[in-house]
């Protein structure tokens, strides 16, 4: 268990928001203080672009923008060249999909699931568009699974990309499973690691995936910024996304050679203070140890499972799980920190409208998962997504509220 | 910031979710001179709306037809009603605040666009 009470106290907001309680962390985490101040150490002590200047403050600022990187490529065991700060987990997935269809032709196929986020469905679609390739979907089971069974992978594969945790429903999808399915056929494995990468341990080596992908604004970092993970083989063989400052080995007027990996992927200058703001999240993540959150927040799933079963015409869209249990890297595991739910009914929107009223924010609607909305037939959940300060206190809250709604419509 | 800036049980008065579960003019014109659709990707309220107009072109009978929350059935429900009889000229004046008079209420910055879909739709109506 963790001491919520004590780690509560080192996020600001909830000092400027006392009656917050914050169950939207699958759309965006809060800040702890030490991200804040990671950040302002570097607007106040330590800025200057990097990888320009002679001067020292230059090389100081430089440090902190590597050290970031190390940090990062640690925390998922890469090595540091194999790890790109982009703006966030769409732009990897854009950089990716722009990059690696443009060889694709008809007859070829990128194999998707039925539950992912728009950024890891709409640039597929529209690199389909252009160049003919089919885009494959696997579907799910009747518990909101991947069938697995049926992954439509075959020999002219040329991608499997997928999101290790749905954000809409919180399933874990057999990361390994699926990418040593992908490897077989020579296809390139993408895992969208956005709602698992502060939720679980991550290891990219274990994982055995071309790349990796996430967001810092859903592990307690800033917003504008994120990573992609590549191997060293795979990054070497793509083109830059970005064409200017700081991605150049030699520029002529004629044409220009590229910087070596990871910076011919980080055109102009990069968001510095958010790569340090990162770094300093993913401190804060290991300080409570990953393995600790997985524990807490199945503990708080399992309880809101528990409360929730207990309303009237509530529905869980998920899978179902009496004991959820969050083990290492997805495989064998339940569920994530995620419940979406309706009520007969009541539209998510009033739901979430009278939850706000009691100071509980969740999301509700698509949760920019649109098509899976219409797949699974509904207008919308309500979700309730859990982190690091989240209690049983929050749950209970969340059900008092449910409650109110239930008895505001009957 | 305080929770209790919206008064949320004259947001959901009876009155309100009396509509909702029995919306006003929801019905599929078959006779009909223009047709629109409004979508709100936020929540996934969806209205689409028909209306036909007389000689002098004011609103003859009007249906819609569609999902969404309280706030949006609520609001176009009673839009729809406001509109019969209306010249195109007053419709397109009508704005925001009409429908907070209609609904006897305003609605957080979240909301707007759950209360004012419904009056997109006959807007963008008038202009086919």
């Amino acid at each position: 268990m963790l001491d919520t009470k004590k780690i509560k106290k080192q996020f600001p907001i909830f000092k400027h928001h006392k009656d917050l309680v914050y169950l939207d962390n699958a759309s965006t985490t809060q800040t702890p203080q030490v991200v804040i101040d990671a950040m302002n150490f570097y607007y106040e002590q330590r800025r200057a672009n990097i990888h320009r200047g002679t001067y020292q403050l230059s090389g100081l600022a430089t440090q902190l923008y590597e050290e970031s990187r190390d940090a990062v490529a640690d925390f998922i065991n890469a090595h540091d060249t194999e790890v790109i700060f982009t703006s966030g987990a769409t732009h990897g997935l854009n950089l990716l999909a722009y990059n690696l269809c443009k060889n694709f032709k008809v007859g070829d196929n990128v194999v998707l699931t039925r539950m992912e986020h728009h950024a890891n469905l709409v640039p597929w679609i529209e690199m389909s568009k252009r160049y003919g390739f089919e885009v494959r979907f696997v579907e799910l089971t009747s518990d909101y699974r991947l069938l697995t069974t049926d992954l439509s992978i075959d020999d002219h594969t040329k991608i499997v990309s997928f999101c290790h945790i749905s954000n809409a429903l919180g399933t874990i999808n057999p990361a390994r499973e699926l990418i040593s399915v992908a490897k077989k056929v020579g296809a390139i494995s993408i895992v969208d690691a956005a709602q698992s990468v502060a939720h679980t341990p991550i290891d990219v080596k274990a994982l055995d995936c071309d790349f990796l992908i996430f967001s810092g604004h859903k592990m307690y970092g800033p917003t504008g910024i994120g990573a992609l993970y590549g191997k060293k083989e795979r990054l070497e063989k793509l083109d830059p996304f970005f064409f200017g400052g700081d991605m150049i080995k030699e520029a002529r007027y004629d044409g220009a050679t590229w910087a070596d990996l990871p910076w011919k992927f980080e055109g102009g200058t990069p968001n510095i203070a958010g790569a340090i703001g990162l770094a300093a999240a993913i401190r804060f993540l290991t300080h409570i140890g990953l393995d600790q959150i997985a524990a807490h927040e199945s503990m708080l799933r399992a309880y809101a499972i528990e409360q929730l079963q207990g309303i009237k015409n509530l529905t869980i869209i998920g899978p179902s799980n009496p004991l959820p249990t969050f083990h290492y890297q997805g495989e064998d595991s339940r569920c994530g920190p995620i419940i979406s739910f309706v009520i007969d009914g009541i539209h998510p929107h009033d739901i979430a409208q009278i939850l706000d009223h009691r100071g509980v924010a969740v999301r509700a609607g698509h949760h920019c998962t649109m098509p899976l909305m219409n797949y699974l037939g509904l207008d919308g959940t309500v979700r309730a997504s859990f982190g690091v300060y989240n209690s049983k206190y929050d749950i209970d809250t969340l059900a008092d509220g449910l409650r109110d709604a239930v008895k505001k419509f009957s | 910031m305080s929770y209790e800036t919206t008064d949320i049980d004259n947001l959901y008065r009876e009155s309100i979710l009396d509509l909702y579960h029995h919306p006003l003019n929801k019905k599929v014109l078959a006779d009909f001179d223009v047709e629109q659709r409004e979508y709100n990707p936020l929540c996934g309220d969806d209205v689409t709306v028909r209306i036909k107009f007389d000689k002098r072109g004011t609103v003859l009978d009007i249906g819609h037809q569609g999902t969404g929350c309280a706030i949006s059935q609520a609001a176009v429900s009673l839009v729809t009603d406001a509109v019969r009889g209306k010249g195109k000229g007053e419709i397109e004046k009508m704005n925001e605040s009409d429908v907070y008079k209609l609904l006897e209420f305003e609605v957080i910055y979240t909301r707007r666009n759950c209360a004012t879909l419904g009056l997109k739709a006959i807007q963008k109506a008038l202009c086919h």
